[in-house]
């Protein structure tokens, strides 16, 4: 008989003792980090694992015959391995190292955008972009030709579906690119239904997971989409390297992004060919010790489970939510909290975010104030920027009840 | 005096709330429209020369920022008005950090910046002269 194992509740406490930063005081103040969304903390396995690589294993990778370019080519690709089983791809070789979510998004745009889009085709996005799946698309749409439609937002700041066939009727659409999570709003988006749109169409989906990956599981089989890309500093891991997945078929056709060492398979005077999957799209010495980091961090987030983190951060939420609903004077943005994740956006009335976020940091609460890189939803929202709190699994409640302290000190200065 | 009251003292907070030379101006002499690319916020500043054609007769300034922002901007109006275009095309920065008199962050640095940044840009267009280094990025990328 099946027995349903009891659901592992994340313990908050005992996970932020793993985080260094925290140790310190800020202003004097405890660290109220309620800025997750735009870069995570780091854990100290993480940090060891890096450092143990440096002091033990560290040499260039794949050309070396020596013992140490071996280690470190065993490690990179043990840290490809465990991206491939992060996100449940078919094929190792179907994963790539880059910088981060921004550059694998660029590879797609121009790699597979330059040669693939043209007059009358369509490249459609979201009101909800970060820059990073707006500003591409934009350009390589530009350069070839080819339109750019927005699928826009409800009032609550989730995509509105209802004129996706007005969208359809505007031109060919070969590519639809979306978050799965938005940095600003944490709106969860519907991937699985954009994408089967998406292949009605006969278009690509380009699914930028990197506001997703860090806090569920992202499994790009049962997301069906063509392109998946991701960060680790936004997951616990290092800056410096991020993924990007991609179908065999897809990237066996497009030409590389970048050229130079190691991603050729022979270079002579008249012709140099290309390396095979993944090295075609690696050009340049690897981001060795931050892949490394990369593994570290989804060994420690897998240890707690995705399931873990997605429900802990859904709690946090709502209880943010509700904590800052006792607010007078404040705007929240943004769906409920059963359908966002942990992140919380709002205004408050005649201050602008960045004297909220300059009082509140005198208090030791670090929160974003800005247009969060999405400019266009700034716009939409009419405003030029917000205030945004972000959760992660190291988050207590004593933190969104210091930004709360923090809010109404706001208030008093501005009364 | 604690920290809050330090940065948000009380002249800074009544420039917020009452701006001075607040508004826009029809067939101004001189305008132009500054962003701030780390927050998106904008501001508008229009100048009217005197008979002369020289002296600042009238500044206004429109947008949206913060109180650092907006504050500075509003002091800065007081500041250029009856003096020439081409002395505040050049003027020094720190005479408005004087003014604005109260410690900042490197970004908080360029909320304070953006009113006198653009009002350059405007001074410097209206009257021909090239704009001077570090200003050119700023008319092409954030004006245009
Ligand atoms: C939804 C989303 N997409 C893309 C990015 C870009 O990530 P990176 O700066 O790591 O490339 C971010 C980071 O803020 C993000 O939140």
């Amino acid at each position: 008989m099946a027995v349903q194992a009891p659901k592992k509740r994340l313990d908050a406490r005992a996970i932020r003792a793993d985080f260094p930063i925290f140790e310190q005081l800020i202003h004097g103040q405890p660290l109220a980090f309620l800025d997750s969304a735009a870069s995570s903390q780091k854990p100290r396995q993480m940090l060891e694992e890096m450092t143990e690589f440096y002091s033990t294993s560290y040499a260039n990778v794949h050309r070396g015959v020596y013992v140490l370019a071996e280690r470190a080519t065993a490690a990179l690709e043990g840290a490809r391995e465990k991206v491939r089983a992060l996100v449940n791809a078919p094929d190792v070789r179907e994963i790539i190292f880059v910088r981060n979510a921004t550059e694998a998004i660029n590879l797609v745009a121009y790699s597979w955008g330059l040669n693939n889009l043209g007059p009358g085709d369509l490249v459609v996005v979201t009101e909800l972009e970060h820059h990073s799946n707006f500003v591409p698309w934009q350009y390589i749409a530009g350069r070839t030709g080819a339109k750019l439609a927005m699928i826009p937002l409800t009032d609550e700041g989730e995509l509105d579906l209802s004129g996706l066939d007005a969208i359809a009727a505007q031109g060919q659409i070969k590519v639809v690119a979306t978050n799965q999570v938005s940095n600003s709003l944490g709106t969860i988006n519907p991937v699985e239904k954009l994408v089967a749109w998406a292949h009605d169409q006969g278009a690509i989906f380009v699914c930028d997971a990197a506001q997703s990956a860090p806090h569920m599981t992202v499994d790009v089989q049962a997301l069906g989409a063509d392109f998946v890309a991701i960060s680790a500093h936004k997951m616990c891991g290092p800056s410096g390297v991020g993924a990007l997945w991609g179908r065999t078929e897809l990237l066996r056709a497009m030409e590389p992004f970048l050229l130079g060492g190691h991603m050729i398979n022979s270079v002579r005077l008249e012709k140099t060919t290309w390396g095979e999957l993944p090295h075609k799209f690696e050009a340049g010495t690897a981001p060795m010790a931050e892949a490394v980091g990369f593994g570290a961090a989804i060994d420690y987030l897998q240890a707690i489970g995705f399931d873990a983190i997605e429900a802990y951060e859904h709690e946090l939420a709502a209880y943010a939510l509700g904590r800052l609903g006792e607010l007078d004077g404040l705007t929240l943005y943004g769906p409920p909290a059963d359908r966002r994740a942990g992140i919380v956006s709002f205004n408050v009335e005649g201050v602008h975010p960045h004297d909220v976020a300059q009082i509140l940091d005198m208090q030791g609460v670090a929160i974003r104030a800005g247009h969060h890189c999405c400019q266009p939803l700034m716009q939409k929202l009419g405003v030029a920027a917000t205030n945004r709190a972000s959760f992660y699994l190291y988050t207590v409640r004593e933190e969104i009840d210091q930004l709360v302290e923090g809010l109404h000190t706001v208030r008093k200065v501005f009364a | 005096m604690n920290e809050f009251d330090q940065m948000y003292r009380e002249v800074i907070l009544d420039h917020y709330k009452n701006p001075r030379g607040h508004g826009e101006m029809e067939n101004a002499d001189a305008e132009a429209e500054g962003q701030n690319p780390l927050c998106g916020d904008e501001v508008s500043i229009y100048v009217a020369f005197a008979d002369d054609g020289e002296t600042i007769d009238e500044v206004k300034f429109s947008g949206r920022g913060c109180a650092i922002s907006q504050a500075a901007t509003s002091m800065l109006t007081e500041m250029v008005r009856g003096r020439k275009a081409i002395d505040v095309a050049r003027l020094d920065k720190d005479e408005l950090l004087e003014e604005i008199g109260i410690p900042l962050t490197p970004v908080r640095l360029k909320c304070a910046m953006l009113g006198l940044t653009t009002l350059k840009v405007a001074l410097h267009k209206a009257k021909g002269t090239p704009l001077p280094d570090g200003l050119a990025g700023f008319d092409e990328l954030e004006l245009s």
